[in-house]
């Protein structure tokens, strides 16, 4: 069973008497442990792709399944709980709660999975240390770098130990040597834990580190190639 | 859903955050529950005492006054027109049974002065049976005889406080002269003290005199009128009714009043004293407690603004919790909790403040104050409710706004 399944998804948005396909009749399969990268102009629907995936939005026609599981026929609470337990979302502009302790970032989706106290300070410790900040537990965001923010990002992404990770422009607010250490520990987090990574960006570089690149234009995928195991 | 201690817990957190915000916020409550309870108990405390001090002047005690009638309240002009005689008097003092003594009581205010100083006060004209009717005693020095009022003499009972104000504390004022309006007054006798009466007045703030020299020589002149009014005290509390009834039909005869005329006079007994001043003064309990409450919703309403503001504010964060998997109603239930934390926190500060302010008004003008637990745990309710009310609307916004636009939010 496919990880996330796309078949004729298309989201449409109107505005008064004009629509607009943002998604167009998307057919996509990725397997479990897949690292993925989407690329596109803006405008292109990358975001929307994104927000279908993340099961933030709803297809207008077509079939979305996560995990084996009909987004469409979902209540809001059961995405919501589908969220916490599947899904760890990374931000370009980070998004972690201001003038809260990374601990309490992290444990954040942990709460949300009514996850006992003592149990949550543990994951999120562990979390902190997988990706290198054990030391920094009680600092909060703005004695962060921009790097170590987004670490932080990703325990929280990765605390409730979701099969997918969905990075949306990652590296787009930092620079290329943090950026590229961002990227080496995603590209770990795939390789050593199996989790798959969707990742998506306008920087080539950025998206090279993928297995498989995506390429939209128009809401069509136009693109999908998949490069062959490097060894490293 | 999340625990309730956690959502407690994030909600606390976020109120910490901003702490200036959440105590401005929290003291529009504390204002509106403090008044609430501050007016509520001093209204109370009014009416206790007003009708702890009517009661105790006596229950089987009537009053009859000139004039016009009473019906539900007092009526204006009552008084203003004499129509009671000392003739009325000495019957109602003989051919009722109901009856056991009468006394008038004339009143004016005029200074009263001593060797060394002035004081102003009420000057009281009164018989003899004022005194048993008013259960009032003197504590030194001698009554008001009979022969005092027959002759006119110019002899005087002082009040406590008159004594104070123009003797001192520890002189005797028993032999002094004192003069009203020229007239020299010998003070044969000093009375207890009676405290305050229903509407605040200090009733031992006054001197009293025979109603004979008073209506010479004070206010009124000889006439066949009594120049104030019939204090009565009935044979026991039982037959006030009676007594008044009783009261009514002689005058009327003696008034020669047809059927369809009014009374030309009215009787009032304590109780019904008691009632109208207490209803009066709930009236007004009432209308200041609906300000005090007014002041709480204002409170509310400001409850209302900063969670409004916070929801916009922490649009962004809303987006966060729900991407990470919050449900609509975590999100409703975490600002629910953070305005009823406001709210009751607020409340809380807000009743001993009250409780404090009241004890406060007390101590300096006087009076009491009764804080009970059910208006305390009303103005608790209220300022939870005011929480619940005010904070459903903005915590309803924050649940049901969408997380990619929230998440987007700049």
């Amino acid at each position: 069973m496919a990880l996330v399944e796309l078949q004729q998804v298309s989201r449409i948005y109107r505005s008064g008497d004009t629509e607009f396909a943002a998604l167009d009749q998307v057919d996509l399969v990725i397997e479990q442990g897949e690292f993925v990268a989407i690329t596109g102009s803006s405008g292109s629907g990358k975001s929307t792709l994104m927000n279908i995936i993340g099961c933030l939005d709803r297809p207008s026609s077509g079939v979305y399944q996560l995990n084996g599981r009909d987004a469409a026929k979902l209540t809001r609470v059961e995405l919501a709980q589908l969220r916490n337990q599947t899904i760890g979302f990374v931000f370009q502009s980070f998004n972690l709660l201001p003038r809260t302790a990374a601990m309490d970032n992290v444990e954040l989706p942990l709460i949300y999975a009514r996850i006992p106290a003592a149990e949550r300070h543990r994951r999120a410790t562990e979390a902190l240390e997988r990706v290198g900040l054990g030391h920094r537990r009680q600092h909060l965001p703005s004695q962060l770098s921009g790097g170590q923010q987004q670490r932080v990002a990703i325990a929280r992404a990765i605390v409730s130990r979701p099969p997918l990770i969905l990075a949306d422009e990652p590296t787009g607010n930092l620079d290329t040597t943090t950026s590229f250490e961002i990227m080496k520990l995603l590209t770990e987090l795939c390789r050593k834990e199996g989790i798959t990574v969707v990742l998506v960006t306008h920087e080539q570089d950025i998206a090279n580190f993928a297995q498989r690149q995506l390429v939209l234009r128009d809401g069509k995928i136009i693109r999908d190639e998949r490069k062959p195991e490097k060894l490293t | 859903m999340i625990s309730m201690g956690e959502t407690l817990r994030v909600g606390l957190q976020a109120l910490g955050r901003n702490k200036m915000r959440a105590a401005l916020t929290a003291l529009g409550i504390i204002i509106g529950v403090a008044a609430v309870i501050c007016m509520v108990a001093m209204g109370e405390g009014a009416q206790a005492v007003v009708r702890k001090q009517i009661e105790g002047a006596g229950t089987n005690v009537l009053m009859v006054m000139s004039g016009s009638s009473v019906g539900g309240g007092m009526r204006g002009g009552m008084g203003s027109q004499p129509t009671l005689t000392w003739d009325d008097l000495r019957a109602m003092q003989t051919e009722l049974a109901t009856v056991r003594a009468a006394a008038p009581q004339a009143r004016t205010m005029s200074q009263v002065v001593s060797d060394t100083t002035t004081w102003t006060t009420t000057i009281f004209g009164v018989t003899p049976d004022f005194f048993p009717i008013r259960n009032w005693a003197i504590v030194r020095g001698s009554p008001l005889t009979a022969s005092d009022q027959a002759g006119a003499a110019k002899n005087l009972l002082i009040g406590q406080t008159v004594a104070e104000k123009l003797f001192g504390v520890s002189a005797d004022p028993v032999g002094q002269i004192v003069r009203i309006r020229n007239a020299p007054y010998t003070v044969i006798g000093v009375l207890d003290k009676k405290g305050q009466a229903g509407m605040g007045q200090d009733q031992d703030d006054a001197v009293f005199i025979p109603i004979s020299a008073y209506s010479t020589r004070v206010q009124g002149g000889l006439s066949k009128f009594i120049p104030g009014m019939i204090y009565v005290s009935a044979a026991s509390s039982d037959l006030i009714d009676d007594a008044k009834r009783d009261i009514e039909s002689l005058l009327r005869t003696r008034h020669r009043l047809d059927l369809e005329q009014e009374n030309d006079f009215s009787v009032i007994s304590m109780s019904e004293m008691t009632g109208t001043l207490t209803s009066a003064m709930s009236t007004m309990t009432t209308f200041v407690s609906s300000i005090a409450f007014v002041s709480l919703l204002v409170g509310g309403i400001g409850v209302m603004n900063i969670m409004l503001v916070s929801v916009t504010e922490r649009t962004r964060e809303i987006g966060i919790r729900m991407a990470v998997g919050a449900q609509p109603g975590d999100i409703l239930a975490q600002f629910l909790v953070e305005a009823l934390v406001l709210a009751i926190i607020g409340g809380t500060i807000g009743v001993l403040l009250g409780y404090g302010a009241s004890a406060l008004i007390v101590a300096r003008f006087g009076g009491a104050a009764s804080v009970r637990p059910e208006i305390v745990l009303l103005a608790l309710g209220v300022s939870g409710l005011v929480g619940v009310i005010f904070g459903i609307y903005p915590a309803r916004k924050a649940s049901l706004l969408d997380p990619i636009e929230a998440l987007r939010y700049e």
